[in-house]
């Protein structure tokens, strides 16, 4: 399994992981990802592990990363 | 055969600015953090990518068809070095460079991830410089710089990243009027 | 029972040397053994054993560097700065030990302005007594909330602003200059001072099995002798209240653990230790009781310190920047009685929506020290939503 890791230092809210990523994540009040489940670091399962890397290939601010969480 | 290479590289030549003049409004408009065309962001993000990556391609169709066209007599560090030419070496030697910037820019970009955020970016800002360099490039140095038609294709090119530019300071720079930008806070060292 | 504000109050190191003696030297192993049997926990407020980040420093292999941190930026707080007044040699004699058997060869102490200075008289009175073999540099730290927070204190001594930094790697794997680095507590070190004297036995015979060893409170608000004092863990907040020469004014509650800690009710019986609180969602933190009067109203001074903790965000964060001044605006609104159908619910969606949403705990803090409002001060939140204040009832002053 693995989950999302935000950097918020560098996150700007520029919105595109919460387009890719509905199921695991939302906007708050100011375009923010939020989780939708929540855990702050969403989980990613299986079938969502694809997309999810293509939302870390396409963060234009690089503020997410797709963290092996050790079994 | 040789007309053919001539055709290939003004042809290229064309196309690939017209995607280029795309990439920049496409990659203007997205910094607005504002949706367009009712396209969601990451599509806008993966249309400003692969038209970048095609106009590269398309690029190296027109610098290649060139290269072994006899009329245009390019040499090989004509390719690389700019102004360096013997036909209208400025005209010329300003597509050189943008070929040159184009390369940096598709090359930073895919190591953006290696690169880190803030060295990718300002490589990127080279973006500004590489597209009127293309233009100029492409109104000057080919033999049809005088007919209507590519004066027509060069002047809407412009209208469209000019549009993009007035899209982008007119309205709120996101869809979050409310949102406070981050800014680090100067901190005042007591020593 | 007092063991580090034991001895000589002077600051001076022939009297620290004539109380105490010189400090042992521990190997690394010594130290851990030492530590875990101990049971000794970080004491600038997580909590978190110290043997554990001890051992995850010496995993990470290669040089280490050691950091204490004295920058307090929590306005209830007093107890570094007190330590390094008047106890100084004993962080000094920690720093020293935990640097010593780590293998480092840089030790920092960061520490807030008003302490600077008599850090740095200690660290000169110490030289040639081959007491400091590793050297100390002196960083000091700004006068922000956040200064101390454990990234920040490793951005300072390092150079760069003090705020805090995203926390993908480990700063016991990737600290000062990208080297395992040991951030403590100032008072963690001198109390490791202390065990690597008298031994893990000596430091449990106070406070409970389960947290053993004493604290430095900082006991504030309304009593007679706003102070520092030091208790075992487990100790009744009558007690403390006591040490502190007693309340002036009936107490309505107090809020323990600063600013990012929580509300409890002002009960004499009340036990001070981490099991015994997080019931309340409350913790210890870094020892803070701040005693509230009945006259004066929680709501109030809830919105008060949401302000400044609004006041005191880095900038780093997006939902921090935007969340805490919102969050800090509805409970202001909630104080002043400006009744909103839904306020306390909207306080409530706000703390969840910042918690966890940011690259330190600073939100996260400020979320629960309001939540915990909301629960201790439930009958007045109802009164403010009617138009009236329970606490200006019993005869006290609107502010």
């Amino acid at each position: 399994m693995s989950h999302l890791h935000i950097d918020w230092t560098a996150c700007d809210g520029r919105g595109l992981c919460a387009e890719l990523l509905p199921e695991l994540l939302a906007e708050d009040d100011w375009g923010y990802p939020v989780a939708r489940h929540g855990k702050t670091q969403p989980t990613v399962p299986r079938h969502l592990e694809d997309v999810a890397r293509r939302a870390v290939d396409r963060c234009p601010a690089l503020a997410l990363r797709l963290v092996n969480d050790p079994s | 055969m040789t007309e053919t290479l001539w055709y290939a590289g003004r042809g290229t030549g064309v196309v690939s600015l017209v995607l280029l003049t795309i990439v920049v409004a496409l990659g203007i408009g997205a910094r607005s953090g504002r949706t367009a065309f009712g396209l969601p962001r990451f599509a806008v993000n993966m249309l400003h990518r692969n038209a970048a990556l095609l106009a590269l391609v398309l690029l190296a169709g027109h610098v290649g068809s060139l290269y072994f066209d006899p009329y245009a007599q390019l040499r090989l560090v004509d390719v690389v070095l700019p102004f360096t030419g013997a036909y209208r070496p400025f005209w010329l030697g300003l597509g050189t460079l943008g070929f040159d910037l184009i390369l940096a820019l598709v090359a930073s970009s895919l190591l953006r991830h290696r690169l880190g955020a803030r060295s990718w970016r300002i490589v990127h800002w080279l973006a500004y410089l590489c597209w009127p360099v293309a233009l100029m490039h492409g109104l000057q140095t080919g033999s049809d710089g005088d007919s209507w038609w590519l004066r027509t294709v060069l002047a809407l090119c412009a209208a469209l990243v000019l549009a993009a530019v007035a899209w982008r300071l007119s309205s709120p720079f996101t869809q979050f009027p409310a949102r406070v930008t981050r800014r680090v806070r100067a901190l005042q060292e007591t020593r | 029972m007092t063991n580090l504000l034991d001895g000589p109050a002077d600051g001076r190191l022939d009297t620290h040397l004539d109380h105490h003696g010189r400090p042992p030297v521990l190997n690394a192993p010594q130290l851990v053994a030492q530590l875990r049997a101990a049971g000794l926990t970080g004491r600038g407020g997580a909590g978190f054993p110290t043997w554990r980040k001890v051992d995850a420093v010496l995993r990470a292999g290669g040089t280490p560097v050691v950091v204490a941190n004295g920058a307090e930026g929590e306005p209830f707080s007093g107890k570094d700065r007190a330590l390094l007044t008047y106890q100084p040699h004993l962080v000094l004699d920690g720093l020293q030990l935990a640097a010593r058997a780590l293998g480092a060869r840089t030790a920092h102490l960061y520490t807030g302005p008003a302490s600077a200075d008599g850090v740095r008289a200690a660290l000169t009175a110490r030289r040639g007594t081959g007491l400091d073999p590793i050297p100390v540099t002196v960083t000091v730290a700004p006068d922000t909330f956040i200064a101390g927070e454990e990234s920040a204190a490793v951005a300072a001594v390092s150079g760069r602003p003090a705020v805090p930094a995203d926390k993908q790697r480990r700063i016991t794997e990737a600290g000062v200059g990208g080297a395992p680095t040991l951030v403590q507590n100032v008072e963690t070190l001198a109390q490791i001072a202390l065990i690597a004297r008298h031994g893990p036995d000596w430091f449990r015979s106070a406070g409970t099995p389960d947290e053993p060893g004493t604290f430095l409170a900082t006991v504030s608000g309304a009593v007679v002798d706003p102070g520092v004092v030091e208790a075992g863990h487990g100790v009744r907040l009558g007690e403390l209240i006591a040490a502190a020469g007693g309340p002036t004014a009936p107490l309505q509650a107090v809020l323990i653990g600063g600013y990012h800690g929580g509300w409890a009710p002002a009960r004499r019986d009340l036990e001070i230790s981490r099991a015994a609180l997080a019931p309340l969602g409350a913790s210890p933190g870094a020892g803070i009781v701040r005693a509230l009067p009945a006259n004066e109203c929680g709501l109030v001074e809830t919105a008060r310190i949401a302000g400044y903790l609004a006041g005191e965000v880095a900038g780093q964060c997006g939902p921090c920047i935007n969340g805490l001044p919102r969050l800090a605006g509805t409970m202001a609104d909630l104080a002043r009685q400006r009744a909103r159908p839904g306020l306390p619910a909207e306080v409530a969606r706000l703390a969840a929506m910042v918690t966890g949403r940011g690259a330190c705990r600073h939100p996260d803090g400020t979320a629960r020290m309001i939540i915990s409002a909301l629960r201790t001060f439930e009958a007045d939140v109802a009164a403010h939503l009617a138009g009236r204040c329970l606490a200006s009832a019993s005869g006290g002053v609107r502010r």
